[in-house]
């Protein structure tokens, strides 16, 4: 394989104009405003784009609306992980000189367009999934959540969910932009409602409407961007299966595959890691990635975790932004961990600017557990 | 009251398995190849490798199974997901004698966790819901 380690740069990041609660705008206001956002943090604009990336919606209707007239495009679309795997096609894309300047979007209004998108009567999930009530992903996850917690302990495993979700609200209370304005205790995780057992409401992100965007180019255009380059130094993906009930193993996903494949592209160990931001769709989604990862190993995600390890002023630093669970979940939130990453890396976090900040891995998981994507980004 | 939860449309490759489950059976997909059944049906054999993907028969599934996972959705808020469900409901994969596992619900009055252990035995039975579809659940045995 080629290697493209730092053969490209995120040059560019930023949301749509308000994110959160925004009744009046449509998907493609955020997919547009993120896009002139985003160019703009680069010190860029449309009239530089040639690549266009997206997911959840057609670069057809995409780039009428921006108006772009991309000569690469890409709508890869595999769930909330597509965006990082977009990373992946794009340095591909400009190694092997299709565009210079891929502009990657996101735009959901997942609050406010509450439309959920019929699937094809003729796909197996219409046929034996959907009649039995498996619908929406809380339904999904928390199956294979049972299953792991059958496999490591119940308690243990709750435990560990609850550690996630309080040290990640923590996260989120330091992002002006976040959702969830309140703290959460302990007792507010195991308190609250029942969504599917066993998952209770703090256990699942958030529904609410954001765009994103970023921009990635050329090492050698990076240099005359406005900010600081951050390298793509790895980039992996790959998929298991469509539906829940055909997951091969409920406690492993396939980052397993992707994530070593990441990191030995990016020529890095996990000890070099300052940042993991790792897709919070449901604070299971988390233990399970830390361990297919290989943060630590199968069933050790609890202790790993434990006392309140990924919060603010603890030795993991993961989920900075609040997360999925608190920050923004738009329906596909990989978009947002890109954002974060870079930011942190860039140094420009504020309040909650981790201290080291060399390095970062970015693991997406979209679909039912079903379609990973990892990649490892740094500064200079 | 009519039925009002999503109805499965059968297809081409699926008939079988629809038209025997409204006659009160389960049947599987069957490589003759791989020497196993599988689950959903396709023509053509989904394992990696497979000699002869398209030497597939069908064959009577026992009815057997055991719990591989569950959850229980709208536990204790009665809140369902969609029109039509009544929660709480028991969503569930269920590992058949036969081998291979397939999403259903386990039928039960008043689920909570205690009632449900993975590994325990199931057995299906058929919930008519149109006059042409039967669903395939199961039932702790």
């Amino acid at each position: 394989m080629t290697d493209l380690r730092k053969t490209a740069a995120i040059v560019g990041v930023d949301e749509s104009d308000e994110i959160g609660k925004v009744p009046d705008k449509s998907n493609l206001q955020h997919h547009a405003e993120a896009a002139h956002n985003a160019l703009a943090d680069a010190g860029l604009s449309l009239k530089d784009v040639d690549g266009l990336f997206t997911a959840g919606t057609s670069t057809l209707q995409l780039g009428e609306y921006l108006g772009v007239k991309p000569s690469f495009v890409d709508t890869t679309a595999v769930g909330g992980s597509s965006f990082i795997i977009h990373i992946a096609h794009a340095i591909a894309a400009i190694d092997a000189g299709y565009c210079d300047v891929a502009l990657v979007t996101h735009g959901e209004a997942g609050r406010s367009m509450r439309s959920r998108p019929g699937g094809n009567a003729s796909d197996p999930d219409p046929q034996y999934q959907t009649p039995y009530g498996f619908i929406g992903q809380p339904v999904a996850y928390s199956m294979a959540a049972r299953r792991y917690m059958h496999m490591y302990g119940e308690d243990k495993t709750r435990q560990g969910m609850a550690e996630i979700a309080v040290a990640t609200r923590k996260w989120a209370l330091k992002h002006p932009k976040s959702y969830m304005k309140d703290p959460m205790s302990f007792d507010d995780y195991h308190n609250s409602r029942w969504i599917s057992w066993p998952f209770h409401l703090l256990d699942c992100c958030l529904v609410t409407d954001a765009g994103g965007a970023f921009v990635i180019t050329s090492a050698e255009r990076a240099k005359d961007t406005a900010k600081k380059p951050v390298w793509i130094l790895g980039a992996a993906e790959g998929q298991t299966h469509g539906m829940i009930s055909q997951m091969p193993d409920l406690t492993r996903t396939n980052a397993v595959n992707s994530g070593p494949k990441a990191m030995q592209m990016a020529g890095i160990t996990h000890s070099d890691i300052d940042l993991a931001m790792i897709y919070d769709s449901f604070t299971y989604t988390v233990m399970t990635t830390l361990e297919s990862l290989g943060f630590c190993g199968p069933g050790e995600a609890a202790d790993f975790v434990a006392n309140q390890r990924t919060a603010p002023g603890g030795d993991f630093a993961m989920n900075t932004n609040g997360g999925g669970l608190s920050h923004t979940h738009s329906g596909m939130y990989g978009m947002f961990l890109i954002l974060e990453a870079v930011r942190q890396l860039r140094g420009e976090c504020g309040d909650r600017q981790i201290k080291d900040h060399n390095i970062a891995l970015v693991n997406g998981t979209g679909g039912s557990l079903s379609s990973t994507g990892t990649t490892v980004l740094a500064v200079d | 009251m009519a039925y009002n939860k999503p109805i499965p449309v059968p297809q081409g490759e699926s008939d079988v398995y629809w038209q025997k489950a409204k006659q009160g059976e389960l049947w599987l997909r069957y490589c003759n190849s791989c020497k196993e059944a599988y689950f959903f049906p396709t023509d053509i054999c989904r394992a990696i490798p497979c000699n002869n993907p398209r030497d597939t028969d069908w064959v009577k599934a026992s009815g057997k199974a055991t719990l591989y996972t569950f959850a229980i959705v709208g536990y204790e808020t009665g809140r369902a997901p969609h029109p039509g469900f009544e929660a709480p409901y028991v969503t569930a994969i269920v590992e058949l004698e036969e081998g291979p596992t397939m999403p259903t619900n386990i039928v039960m009055d008043d689920p909570t966790p205690e009632k449900l252990q993975i590994g325990m035995p199931l057995e299906v039975v058929f919930e008519d819901i149109t006059d042409e579809i039967a669903l395939p659940k199961f039932k702790p045995v």
